[in-house]
């Protein structure tokens, strides 16, 4: 079964092929959506074609798989449209599907089902990797206001920290957001770094 | 109680009435929060529709027939009560190869058919067949770029490649020379004239002054099991259309949508095309279009049956449907004046008598019959000056030559 997965994201592609191979499959090709890819797909000829629902390129896949004659069988999109948690499911993950009309459905379920654990894999790493440079961004402002402190106020580091803790505890913000407030009065009263 | 309501929409100045009646209060006066849905593909946009992640979309009038026809993915019975907009795309096309066409570019427009002659004469002068983005197969703006094309002998299929791509993606196609050329709604039009990019050929409204275009779509099974919650809608939207069609609420309006929420392209672009001020040349005074996007004067949001009939006589015509009478009922039956009565029955809304008409007949302002208050019908004609009979769909088949 040749496996063709329609990607902008090198990552989420590579997430999702390791998992296909992990589980036996060895036909799988990803294509970014640019350029001539539908030509690309077509002299592929696919069994089952995975694309990220939200990619714009949709639309011209589909007018591909309307109008091309390389794949002579039509194509449907799922794998069985009365399974209607698989299609939830599916597009909660952001999964769509097209599949040659008369493929077994035994044999592409587990293929659908694969993807959409991958896929939803890959949006917790997306997020965890947000959440990551949140962080660090977060810590710069911090350290910034820090040294604003420790300059302005002559406190030792331990001590400008310990001041932006207590004012964030007393104001019920959280202690970046005192930090931001402070650079930008520093800013705005000249007194910056 | 408040209901809460999913509407998927694509960046596009049509989404225009839905915006204003969640930003500007309407939809809470009546009752309504709009949790609006950005999609980046029509595939997406019809999948979340059709599997019932949202309760409605704001869909490409043939869209709602073709999927309802079973021609695009799973087949389900869709509902256009109300349509969103009537006209307001654009077709540019790359500069050089507007050089082969009318230089005086408000020549160029207020002439479509010269144009569409021009058009063909410039095809064979460039340097391969021309590639023109569509914005799906089941458009308006496809199925009115055919129409055109074909007026002066250009056959769409043949003469030239139509590439399917979404609006949002047609200016960076064109910076990427692959695609000659676009049809789409605004700004995209507009921002490609802006980059330098390209110059404005014909505009929709010139094609067919009240070409029908975006409606509202439900799933038919939805609509019928929720008629107060959709009767409050309709009610929001007509009043968040009044709203969207007075001149002076355009620049609040082009504000609005300019959010990266909604269309996040610049007011100013976005503001042309809902003041009827096209800019066809980067650089030149903008041309008066008072006409090129209507969302409420006219009883535009109407769904008049006739112009669900005028596209399904399209699909049959390009060969995309095999027709018969049967198929023809039910593709008619798409658009449902019967809900846009109930919905507006106590409104200011001008409710016309008829729920089909002849497309195509109105020359000048025309006063017609209506249930309440007065309703003038706009000049609606075809460029080349057919008329639809809606009763004599055979008849109007036959007057297109047959494909070649």
């Amino acid at each position: 079964m040749r496996i063709v997965i329609i990607d902008d994201s090198g990552l989420r592609a590579t997430v999702l092929e390791e998992g296909l191979r992990e589980a036996g499959y060895d036909d799988i090709h990803i294509v970014p959506p640019r350029g001539a890819f539908v030509a690309r797909l077509e002299r592929m000829a696919p069994d089952v074609v995975l694309m990220d629902l939200g990619s714009p390129s949709r639309d011209t896949l589909e007018e591909m798989l309307t109008v091309s004659r390389a794949l002579a069988r039509p194509i449907a999109m799922f794998v069985d449209q009365s399974d209607e948690a698989m299609i939830g499911a599916a597009i909660d993950a952001g999964v769509s599907a097209y599949v040659v009309d008369g493929l077994r459905k035994e044999r592409v379920k587990p293929v659908l089902e694969l993807a959409v654990r991958r896929f939803n894999a890959f949006a917790k790493i997306q997020a965890e990797l947000d959440e990551a440079r949140t962080a660090l961004s977060d810590r710069k402002i911090i350290d910034r206001a820090k040294s604003i402190l420790m300059n302005q106020r002559s406190l030792t580091e331990q001590d400008a920290y310990a001041l932006l803790r207590s004012s964030a505890m007393n104001q019920g913000k959280r202690i970046v957001d005192v930090a931001q407030a402070l650079i930008t009065a520093s800013d705005l009263l000249g007194g910056g770094l | 109680m408040t209901s809460n309501l999913k509407i998927a929409f694509l960046p596009l100045n049509d989404a225009a009435v839905l915006v204003a009646a969640r930003e500007r209060g309407f939809a809470e006066e009546e009752g309504l929060a709009l949790d609006l849905v950005p999609t980046t593909s029509w595939a997406t946009l019809r999948d979340r529709l059709v599997y019932g992640q949202v309760h409605a979309a704001q869909m490409l009038a043939p869209l709602t027939v073709a999927v309802t026809l079973g021609l695009s993915q799973q087949p389900a019975a869709l509902a256009a009560p109300y349509k969103l907009n009537v006209n307001g795309n654009m077709l540019v096309m790359a500069t050089d190869f507007a050089k082969a066409l009318e230089q005086n570019v408000a020549a160029r427009l207020a002439d479509p058919l010269g144009t569409a002659h021009d058009f063909a004469a410039a095809i064979g002068l460039w340097r391969r067949k021309p590639v023109i983005g569509v914005v799906h197969r089941f458009s308006s703006h496809a199925l009115m770029l055919r129409y055109w094309l074909a007026s002066a002998g250009i056959d769409p299929d043949r003469d030239v490649v139509l590439r399917v791509l979404p609006p949002s993606l047609t200016v960076e196609a064109m910076r990427a020379g692959e695609i000659d050329g676009f049809i789409a709604g605004e700004p995209w039009g507009t921002a490609a004239v802006e980059a330098g990019l390209a110059e404005t050929v014909a505009i929709g409204e010139r094609i067919w002054q009240r070409g029908v275009e975006k409606v509202l779509a439900f799933r038919e099974a939805w609509m019928e099991e929720n008629p107060d919650t959709v009767d409050r809608l309709l009610r929001a939207l007509a009043k968040a259309a009044l709203w969207c069609d007075d001149p002076a609420n355009h620049p609040a309006l082009a504000d609005l949508l300019s959010d990266p929420r909604y269309v996040d392209q610049p007011a100013d672009l976005i503001l042309r095309a809902l003041s009827g001020q096209i800019v066809a040349r980067a650089g030149e005074a903008a041309i008066a279009s008072p006409d090129f996007m209507l969302f409420s004067r006219e009883a535009t949001p109407f769904p008049w049956r006739s112009q669900a009939l005028w596209i399904y006589s399209q699909l049959v015509r390009w060969n995309m449907v095999e027709h018969d009478a049967a198929t023809a009922a039910k593709a008619a039956a798409v658009f449902r004046p019967d809900i846009f009565r109930r919905a507006l029955a106590d409104s200011d809304m001008p409710m016309p008598g008829a729920s089909m008409k002849v497309e195509g007949a109105v020359d000048l302002p025309l006063a017609v019959g209506s249930r309440r208050g007065e309703l003038t019908l706009g000049p609606d004609r075809f460029f080349d000056g057919r008329v639809f009979d809606p009763e004599r769909i055979d008849d109007f088949l036959a007057g297109f030559a047959a494909p070649r």
